[in-house]
């Protein structure tokens, strides 16, 4: 039997949450700031599938709501990555404090 | 306490501690490395749910994809061993109350908050019926949604490569290389030719 209830995974994730709330508002550098809004975005995920789990477990909607979280993820760290890219090719620095010339 | 109690405290707290080291590590990519274990911890919460599908996916598209991502544009923007700037002391202590508040509200809100379950028979999450219900039109089907990120990744991919591409450059006299080009292919059959005649 399972004793670990929905509280301790809500518990977790909201930890995981402001984890990366403190990384996005802290870091200063464009992949790391990247990489915190993926520890945010995992939170998310694993609310929905613990709700699925313990609250609806006759319907599949959290599953869902994960995949295209996952999905939408991965597009927007693709995109984001070649912005970063392109933003070093052309100032030579990714720092977020520096990138303040929105011009080619 | 069983064993299933103590495994789900051992991923919580490597999903924790990796989560911890990865937004202060001051090297960055030993900071994408611990945002790996981070997510590994998660794939295996899933696993621990029961969520086979889930898992899989977590460890194929973010281990397997966004991380692999991340670590290449780290190898393309970075010198190796390159620490990062410490952040600016008021700055990290804002966010760190900020993000503490956060915390101890949300965690008081769920501390009090009780969950009603629908008690309705437990659907398996197999890919079976996670993969009928994906694409089907009836009630509990998810065809529009699954139509719209199809549209998005499509979007995303067009808008990675005209982001990334490099600009062409319009020195390049293009009329002189295809004449240099043509020229050579002439030398080429000739001594092809010469070769063939002797």
């Amino acid at each position: 039997m399972n004793a670990i209830g929905l509280n301790q995974i809500l518990f977790l994730s909201t930890i995981l949450f402001f984890i990366g709330v403190y990384g996005f508002l802290t870091r200063r550098n464009m992949i790391t700031m990247l990489m915190s809004v993926e520890l945010l975005l995992n939170s998310v995920n694993l609310n929905f599938i613990a709700f699925n789990k313990y609250l609806f477990p006759g319907k599949l909607d959290g599953i869902f709501f994960s995949l295209f979280i996952i999905t939408i993820a991965a597009a927007e760290a693709a995109v984001a990555i070649a912005i970063i890219i392109n933003l070093y090719r052309n100032h030579k620095s990714i720092d977020i404090d520096e990138a303040d010339v929105m011009k080619y | 306490m069983s064993a299933s109690v103590i495994i789900f405290y051992v991923l919580a707290a490597i999903i924790i501690l990796g989560g911890v080291l990865s937004v202060t590590s001051r090297k960055i990519f030993r900071s994408a490395i611990y945002l790996l274990f981070s997510l590994i911890g998660i794939a295996g919460l899933y696993f621990y749910l029961d969520y086979e599908f889930i898992a899989a996916v977590q460890i194929v598209v973010y281990v397997g994809g966004i991380v692999v991502l991340l670590v290449f544009s780290i190898f393309l923007t970075h010198g190796s061993g390159e620490h990062m700037k410490q952040p600016n002391m008021w700055r990290a202590l804002f966010s760190g109350l900020a993000a503490l508040t956060g915390l101890i509200l949300t965690l008081y809100i769920i501390g009090n908050q009780t969950f009603v379950s629908d008690n309705s028979t437990p659907m398996a999450p197999s890919v079976q019926n996670i993969g009928t219900q994906l694409v089907s039109v009836t009630s509990p089907g998810y065809s529009l949604p699954f139509e719209l990120v199809s549209m998005l990744l499509l979007a995303a991919l067009i808008g990675c490569i005209v982001i990334a591409i490099k600009p062409a450059k319009k020195a390049d006299p293009k009329p002189l290389e295809s004449n240099e080009l043509r020229s050579r292919a002439e030398n080429d059959t000739l001594t092809i030719e010469n070769k063939t005649v002797a």
